[in-house]
């Protein structure tokens, strides 16, 4: 078999157990709530008989193993049970919500918000990176250097209410608040969104170009660039023919994980905001206690987080043949 | 004639250990030396703020969101407490719930981790692979999906950072270790016959021990803004117990109406992080030789 090819299974493998053992992480924290779903569903008036009833209905009598696979088997599909919270007035009732209903809007608005964070930040991250890297200890790139520094050791929410007290309050540019409904439009979505979208955009770019630039250094002061040099290439055959193509591997790693870090950011951002996503759905479950609602957020979190670590790695598998010959 | 220079050369006593630390604070850059002066502030402040906070931790002093006045500094928050007292007291309760955390934290992790890399054996396996899979899911997701389970409140709160933070020492005591323990001198050591304990003790852990405490100081860092995106969002540490995150939660309606006030709090907990983080870069440096360029 081709090796690379063999390689990328391997990893892909690998991808998928971390998955499996995650998502079974995941579904044993339920098994350890105390008392039990029916018991956190019936809260005070729980007895002992209602209890039971609902284990039976639910199905939740069964062996744990045939309800992970039920549970997987319906993540896969989008479906994620029902919610604690909507189920709590009375159960079986008509306002039982399924929580794949409560997903899927604040889904649709977390990934609005990543995208455009994604689109503006990258190419700005990378350029920045790239230049701080070939002007290093100039003087742009040591105020580079400290204010990225700053950003990174600042909380997000201190980067927003920055941002909220002087475009919003001050200038009033932008909304405070980016109240989004079914009815906004495609446009005023944007406009709503660019205060949330920009405090993740400082907070990524700061990770990102530190990385460019260290991956980029670490390139150049690599031999064979050197010997490019003395054999009297131009500077740009120098870096487009010789530096670039290695340079892909550790791009893809760095824009990998900025996104990942950015599936983080987005929970505190999403709060600051009031922004409908996904995030804040989460944050407003826990404080409620609707464990189905925060499983399928915190699966969904893992999930992203775990595949754009195997897109990376792959990305610098299938660029980097250097990476199959470990020594 | 050489003969005597060399003898009449006056041998000087060996430096102290208090002199040779002077000689290189005094090399630190200015980044460094602000970072130590803002962590010596946040530490007296967090030492002695019963004594110098105005009011109460908790006292209910005035009317509600006073504007700054001579009496109080900083004006008064949601119930007419002292915004000032309650910095100096969120100081205590932020920096000292982070640093139990961390403590924890490079106990269970360090142990592990070297225990983990002299020995080689199963127990080195199944932490490796179980580290791989906790460190696949983000910190702050997983704590809030712990923290929803075991109930809110600041021993949970520790608990859990602590594990989920131990995963990321063990990596690197397991890996620091790891490269010591195949070295010479440890060959040599366990010739001698000495025993598990001094081999730890006495060879590894001085080796590792700088890489170590930078990653006290980043770990630290971690920590301490993850309590307070926690505290932030409102399942960290609980009310009344004055704490920065909470406090950015609890005045975050004032900023709309053009009051600065939760950019107080927030900004106390930036200022630190970042002065640790270049206190850091520079101990960085200073240890491992860590350059960007030959």
């Amino acid at each position: 078999m081709n090796p690379v090819i063999k390689t990328v299974l391997q990893r892909l493998g690998l991808g998928l157990l971390t998955l499996f053992a995650v998502s079974v992480i995941i579904f044993s924290t339920l098994e350890l709530l105390p008392g039990g779903f029916a018991q956190a569903i019936l809260g005070q008036g729980a007895t002992p008989e209602t209890v039971a009833n609902i284990n039976k209905s639910l199905g939740l009598d069964r062996p744990a193993v045939t309800r992970y696979f039920e549970w997987v088997g319906g993540a896969v599909q989008g479906e994620f049970g029902i919610s604690f919270a909507s189920a709590g007035s009375g159960w079986g009732s008509s306002n039982a919500r399924h929580v794949s209903d409560i997903i899927a809007p604040r889904l649709y608005n977390t990934f609005f918000l990543a995208a455009m964070t994604a689109i503006i930040a990258v190419p700005i991250a990378l350029a920045l990176g790239l230049l701080c890297a070939l002007y290093r200890n100039s003087w742009f790139d040591r105020i580079a250097n400290a204010l990225t520094l700053t950003t990174i050791a600042s909380p997000e929410f201190f980067v927003a209410y920055i941002l909220v007290f002087f475009l919003a309050v001050k200038l009033r540019w932008f909304p405070p608040l980016s109240t989004i409904s079914d009815t906004t439009s495609f446009w005023e979505h944007i406009y709503k969104a660019v205060l949330p979208s920009l405090t993740l955009t400082l907070v990524i770019i700061a990770h990102m170009m530190r990385m460019t630039r260290a991956s980029v250094i670490s390139l150049l002061s690599s031999p064979y660039i050197e010997m490019a040099k003395l054999k009297g290439l131009t500077p740009k055959q120098v870096i487009l023919r010789h530096a670039l193509p290695n340079a892909w591997a550790p791009i893809a790693t760095v824009i990998a994980f900025n996104l990942a870090y950015l599936v983080v950011g987005v929970v505190v951002v999403e709060v600051v905001f009031t922004y409908p996503g996904i995030g804040q759905l989460m944050v407003d479950s826990v404080s409620k206690r609707d464990m189905p609602v925060v499983q399928a957020c915190a699966l969904i979190f893992a999930a992203t987080y775990i595949l754009l670590n195997l897109l990376a790695d792959i990305v610098s598998i299938v660029t980097n043949p250097r990476l199959l010959h470990p020594k | 004639m050489t003969q005597t220079q060399t003898e009449t050369r006056v041998i000087k006593a060996r430096r102290s250990y208090v002199q040779n630390v002077w000689r290189i604070l005094k090399t630190a850059p200015p980044t460094a030396i602000f970072g130590m002066v803002v962590i010596a502030i946040y530490l007296f402040c967090a030492l002695f703020a019963p004594w110098i906070a105005p009011y109460g931790e908790a006292d209910i002093v005035g009317k509600s969101y006073q504007v700054s006045s001579s009496e109080h500094w900083l004006g008064t928050d949601q119930i007419g407490r002292d915004t000032l007292s309650r910095i100096l007291f969120g100081a205590r309760n932020t920096i000292g719930i982070a640093l139990l955390t961390v403590l924890i934290s490079f106990c269970i992790g360090g142990v592990l981790g070297i225990y983990a890399a002299v020995t080689r054996g199963w127990l080195d396996q199944i932490l490796s692979r179980l580290v791989d899979v906790l460190m696949s899911i983000p910190v702050l997701i997983f704590a809030l999906m712990l923290l929803t389970m075991m109930g809110k409140s600041v021993w949970n709160l520790v608990l859990i950072l602590a594990v989920l933070d131990s995963t990321r020492v063990f990596r690197l005591a397991r890996n620091t270790s790891l490269n010591i323990v195949v070295q010479d001198f440890v060959e040599a050591a366990k010739l001698r016959g000495e025993g598990m304990r001094w081999i730890v003790l006495r060879e590894i852990v001085p080796n590792i021990l700088p890489p170590l405490i930078a990653e006290f100081g980043l770990r630290f860092c971690f920590v301490f803004l993850t309590i307070a995106a926690l505290s932030f969002l409102g399942v960290g540490i609980q009310p009344p117990t004055a704490d920065w995150g909470s406090m950015v939660a609890e005045s975050k309606t004032l900023i709309t109406f053009g009051r600065p006030q939760p950019l107080i709090p927030a900004g106390a907990i930036a200022l630190l992080t970042v002065a640790v983080n270049f206190v850091v870069d520079w101990f960085l440096y200073q240890t491992s030789g860590l350059r960007d360029e030959k």
